[in-house]
């Protein structure tokens, strides 16, 4: 009876075994969903400074504006909704994490595979390269992409990419070489395989676990990150606040009582790393063969 | 709920050295300050930056110094005058005693006043206040005479900026000399006794001070001033109590720390005033065009009725009240209520958004336009805050602004290069003459004028009645004619006034302090109650 | 391993030329440091002399040529900002940063790796779920934030701890330390578990990934049927299997850690590395940035250097320099 079904419904199968996971990828949906229905279903543009009107700051949840509109989680230092503020910095926030972390992992991946595989002067050269990125502290980058090209989202995702690509590198490269000393890769390598099928069929499964954990802690990081970066004032624009720089907004509140501020987004922000790793921790242990009895 | 887990893991993470700690014991007879900013040397002819003349204040003195007020009072010289159109004479005080127990004398001035130009390689120089002089002559060990190439009624003003050290420790001395305490000998209320960069600067006071006399003896023997730039960590010292007295107190927290009842809080109107600059050179400057993107067909903010307009937009109170929390006044001037050259009959620009948008039609943007604003993000108070704040009420009247907010590292070197036509800067002068050569005259490099005016403002008239004013020696008739130029520079409205910041300070209830217009922080200031 | 060794070394001096060169092009890409600091009394003339005194009006070229020959000779400059040599600057913050580096990378380990093991082999336990809960919350916040959270908890409401600052040094072989007097300690406690957090989290995940995996595996089947008891199985067998990511992961974070201390210092007036870094960044303190990162990626590739060697210590398989046969 197994063996009729395809893999898919067979991963989807062992999925829902567990109902924490589900209950995450549930919660996980509705975040999504927030994310990308945010104009539709936020009371206020926050982006739209002309919506704004600074009369309306540092309301507590619950308060009404002066146009007469519920501020459900409160106001910010601008007149904006927190609710809103939310949404919006969702997709900002998801955005950033999953393409810099899916770019920096395709990058890592590949030259940490490449310099394991070749060894020799790839090696050394990805190797230093990987050194040299390691060690440029993060906010110099992304100072210097500022300068040169000014604020933007999308800059912002670059400047992470930059950050993280060596890390994945690194772990990549570790596991690999102790892989390519099994038995399994002598063999294919005797087979006369190429390089490329040797690498991507036998190397790579067996370099994922490891990078998967890291991965899905550090689409969490990058979020945090681009929130740091925020903090030290070159992250995504103050107009267009992520969930990090509406908690780093917030954050100058955070002693004088106006809890509302940072607290409704950092919450916003737990949930939503918390489902992805609930997600993310099921499917490792669905996908990983080794699991597999 | 998310607090109460964070302190439940943390709880178990620390609970075995945190069941170990003590209660601390409460030093007696110290006072421990924390300040807003690094730092970076005890050399006060090095670099230019107010915490370092802050910490130099504590160890030094100048010939003039400056009161709460911002106005020159007798310091190391008790009497200054001139003697005729280019030479000052400055009568010295006797019996000064340096912290080494030697003689203060006019050695010691003259070798102070040439000190600045031996130290060439810094990025904030002290040399714009000397160079003026071209002659010093010491008449008798207490009377000094400085001679300038032109008059120049700035002198006794500019020599507030020149710290006095003792010739004979600081001869031959380096940087690090000041840093280690070898060459760090003044005449000031406290003596050095250690600095640790990035972290501290001990003091202990320093019994023979001249003013002790008149009372003004500092009421600790021992100051700590812990640096602690960051915010929130400021805040949190002062409430953990491992500080006793902070500066510079976020808005956010002054409503919190004024219901407190366990500490007191000091505000006073800063010499700092906000502002934005125009572009008023360009044609076609950067970052303006119509709404839907496209180029205008000139600039429109050579059209004073456009500048106007966008004043009359901007609420002040609703800044001063909202994105200040009352940390500030709003500006009808470009300097403070208390400096030189203030003219008190300059009102900030009511809130006026129908008028706003009449001079608009009339000047014939009926729909208005589009530009971006630029401001730093962490060099003013709210300075971010502060700009979005601006695009909403310019929304308003139907001015489309977009925000763009940089670190000032990457922001003065692109508003210096010309990238912006919109732009918010922060000033703060001892004199409203000073002010008016650096902001608003005709930028002209041999002349030293308009080195600030980003927005290229230019009135021959103006430049004309600085040029005068600046070589008038008499203070009184040098201060109208500094209001005469603000008042006819002004009316053009050559830049948008938005507020003085106000400077403050929060301290344990039994501590006062006597608040300053220039934000300095003098130890000797803080008295108990 | 002396001639990889050597090659390793021989590689990573180019690495720092390349750096600094990247420094140079960045820096003057943003600006200089006149235009900051200048004083808003200075006129034109001012300005433009205090940038050709420090040699900024040179083209890059002339400036980079400069700097590399008094490099050469050993002298990286002077900072723009102290007035002092840029390396004295560096070399005396270290202590303070690596030891608040070491600190929480011991708390991250020393706790990380028993929760993860615990986690690991008891997956469906309620302690087991609770660790990796918890460390959900380790890389979910933002540092700052949770660091304000500890300072607000611990220094402000309970009083037990102080709120920031370094306390009282004590000399160990010359080097100032914190965690040798009781006073220096209890300001070490909170910005190290500040910085550890993101680590431990990561370690436990790993290590748990890492247990459940090798528990899976053949030679753990078999050591059990040979009757070995369970602690020597986990002790030899599961750990020594899970250490290679592991150690790549210390070794690799120490160099963020160092990187991420900017944040963890600046909130808790912690006086480093990090802390100086952030401030010559904001005002352009060009040679203090170069020696900065002349240092730091000295660090960062002998560290590497060591966990290569460690790998071919852990893992017999893997041979130094691996790729050249």
């Amino acid at each position: 009876m197994q063996a009729e079904r395809t893999p898919l419904a067979r991963i989807a199968g062992e999925f829902a075994e567990s109902r924490l996971a589900l209950a995450g990828l549930g919660l996980f949906a509705l975040i999504l969903l927030a994310a990308v229905f945010a104009p539709l279903i936020s009371p206020q543009n926050p982006y739209d400074l002309a919506q704004l009107d600074v009369l309306d700051s540092h309301l507590p949840p619950g308060a009404r504006s002066g146009g007469g509109m519920t501020f459900w989680l409160g106001s910010d230092g601008q007149g904006r909704d927190i609710l809103s503020g939310i949404f919006y910095g969702l997709r900002i926030s998801l955005e950033v994490g999953a393409a810099s972390t899916l770019c920096a992992v395709v990058i890592g991946l590949t030259l940490g595979l490449a310099a394991a595989y070749f060894g020799g002067r790839t090696d050394s050269a990805i190797m230093r390269l990987a050194d040299i990125q390691l060690a440029f502290p993060s906010i110099l980058i992304a100072l210097i992409l500022l300068a040169l090209l000014g604020q933007g989202v999308g800059k912002t995702i670059f400047a992470l990419v930059m950050v993280q690509w060596a890390y994945y590198a690194r772990t990549v490269r570790g596991t690999a070489l102790t892989e390519r000393g099994k038995e399994y890769i002598e063999a294919a390598r005797c087979l006369a395989l190429p390089p490329a099928r040797i690498v991507f069929r036998h190397l790579l499964p067996n370099c994922l676990p490891p990078l998967i954990v890291i991965a899905t802690v550090q689409v969490a990081a990058a979020i945090a990150l681009e929130a740091t970066l925020s903090y030290l004032g070159i992250g995504v624009p103050i107009t267009e606040p992520s969930l990090g720089l509406l908690i780093k907004n917030g954050f100058d509140y955070m002693l004088s009582g106006r809890y509302w501020i940072s607290f409704f987004p950092g919450l916003a922000l737990l949930l939503t790393i918390v489902s992805i790793n609930l997600v993310a921790d099921r499917l490792r242990d669905v996908l990983n063969p080794r699991l597999q009895q | 709920m998310m607090v109460r887990r964070a302190r439940f893991v943390l709880g178990c993470l620390l609970c075995a050295a945190l069941s170990l700690a003590a209660a601390h014991s409460a030093p007696a007879a110290e006072l421990r300050i924390g300040l807003a900013a690094d730092v970076t040397s005890l050399d006060p002819h090095f670099l230019n930056v107010a915490p370092n003349n802050n910490a130099a204040w504590q160890i030094f003195d100048a010939l003039v110094n400056v009161d709460a007020n911002t106005r020159l009072v007798p310091g190391l010289a008790v009497s200054w005058r001139a003697v005729d159109a280019t030479t000052w004479e400055f009568k010295l005080r006797k019996g000064v005693k340096f912290h080494d127990g030697s003689d203060f004398t006019a050695e010691d001035v003259v070798f102070s006043l040439e000190r600045p130009a031996t130290l060439s390689a810094s990025p904030g120089p002290f040399t714009s206040f000397v160079k003026p002089i071209v002659a010093k002559k010491i008449v008798d060990p207490w009377t000094l005479r400085l001679k300038t190439a032109q008059p120049y009624a700035m002198l006794p003003h500019d020599l507030d900026s020149i710290f006095i050290v003792s010739k004979k420790a600081a001869a031959g001395a380096s940087t690090e000399d000041f840093n280690s305490g070898k060459a760090t000998i003044g005449t000031g209320p406290y003596k050095l006794v250690r600095f640790a960069r990035g972290d501290r600067i001990e003091l202990v006071r320093n019994d023979a001070y001249w003013d002790g006399q008149n009372g003004k003896l500092a009421s600790w023997d021992k100051v700590t001033l812990r640096i602690l730039p960051e915010d929130t960590a400021r805040i949190a010292a002062l409430l953990a109590g491992d500080v006793d007295a902070i500066e510079n107190i976020p808005t956010a927290d002054l409503t919190r720390l004024k219901a407190n009842p366990a500490f007191r809080l000091e505000q006073k109107v800063s010499w700092r005033t906000l502002f934005l600059h125009l572009d008023q050179y360009r044609e076609h400057p950067p970052h303006l065009s119509d709404k839907s993107g496209k180029p205008l067909a000139k600039n429109p903010f050579m059209d004073a009725r456009v500048r106007l307009a966008l004043s009359k937009a901007i609420n002040r109170k609703a800044i001063v009240e909202r994105v200040m929390e009352g940390n500030a006044v709003a500006a009808g001037n470009l300097v403070s209520p208390p400096v030189f050259g203030h003219v008190p009959e300059l009102k900030p620009e009511a809130y006026d958004p129908a008028g706003a948008k009449t001079l608009l039609a009339q000047a014939g943007y009926p729909d208005g336009f589009a530009l971006t604003l630029y401001a730093p993000n962490n060099r003013y108070v709210n300075d971010e805050q502060l700009a979005q704040t601006l695009a909403q009420m310019l929304a308003r009247v139907g001015i489309q602004t977009r925000v763009e907010t940089l670190p000032a590292s990457v922001y003065f070197a692109k508003a210096r290069a010309g990238e912006f036509s919109c732009a918010l800067l922060g000033w703060g002068s001892f004199s409203g003459d000073l002010a008016l050569r650096a902001l608003i005259a005709t930028p002209d490099p041999v002349a030293g004028y308009g080195a600030w005016n980003w927005g290229h403002y230019s009135n021959p008239k103006v430049d004309a009645m600085l040029k005068q004013d600046f070589a008038t020696l008499d203070d009184a008739r040098r201060e109208a004619l500094a209001r005469e130029a603000a008042r006819l520079a002004l009316k053009d409205v050559p830049l948008i006034l938005l507020h003085h910041q106000l400077a403050s300070w929060a301290m344990k209830k039994d501590i006062a302090y006597s608040p300053r217009t220039d934000e300095y922080t003098f130890a000797r200031d803080f008295r108990p109650r | 391993m002396a001639a990889f060794v050597i090659r390793r070394l021989l590689q990573s001096a180019l690495v720092l030329g390349v750096m600094s060169l990247l420094v140079f092009v960045g820096v003057y890409a943003i600006g200089n440091p006149v235009d900051i600091l200048i004083s808003p009394q200075a006129d034109q003339a001012d300005i433009a002399r205090a940038i050709a005194a420090l040699g900024l009006d040179q083209p890059l070229w002339k400036q980079y040529f400069v700097f590399l020959r008094q490099a050469l000779s050993g002298d990286l400059g002077k900072s723009f900002a102290y007035n002092i040599p840029a390396i004295q600057l560096i070399l005396e913050r270290m202590p303070a940063t690596l030891e608040l580096a070491l600190a929480a990378t011991g708390m991250a380990v020393l706790l990380g790796i028993p929760l993860g093991l615990w986690a690991g082999l008891k997956p469906d336990s309620w302690a087991g779920k609770l660790i990796m809960g918890g460390s959900i919350l380790g890389f979910s916040l933002p540092t700052f934030w949770v660091g304000l959270l500890l300072i607000m908890l611990f220094a402000v409401e309970l009083g037990w701890l102080p709120s920031g600052g370094r306390g009282p040094t004590t000399l160990l072989f010359g080097v100032p330390v914190s965690f040798l007097s009781w006073e220096g300690l209890r300001h070490l406690i909170l910005p190290a578990a500040n910085l550890a957090l993101f680590k431990l989290s990561l370690i436990i995940r790993l290590t748990r990934a890492g247990t459940r995996e090798a528990l899976l595996q053949d030679y753990v089947k078999f050591a059990r049927a040979k009757g070995l008891t369970n602690a020597r199985v986990i002790g030899v067998h599961v750990l020594k299997n899970i250490m290679i990511p592991i150690v790549t992961v210390i070794g690799l974070e120490f160099g963020s850690v160092i990187a991420f201390a900017i944040v963890t210092e600046s909130i808790f007036s912690w006086p480093g590395m990090g802390k100086l870094i952030i401030d010559s960044i904001n005002v352009l303190d060009r040679p203090v940035i170069v020696a900065y990162l002349l240092v730091i990626v000295s660090l960062v590739i002998l560290i590497n250097l060591a966990v290569d060697i460690a790998y071919s210590l852990l893992d017999p398989r893997v041979r130094l320099g691996a790729a050249t046969s």
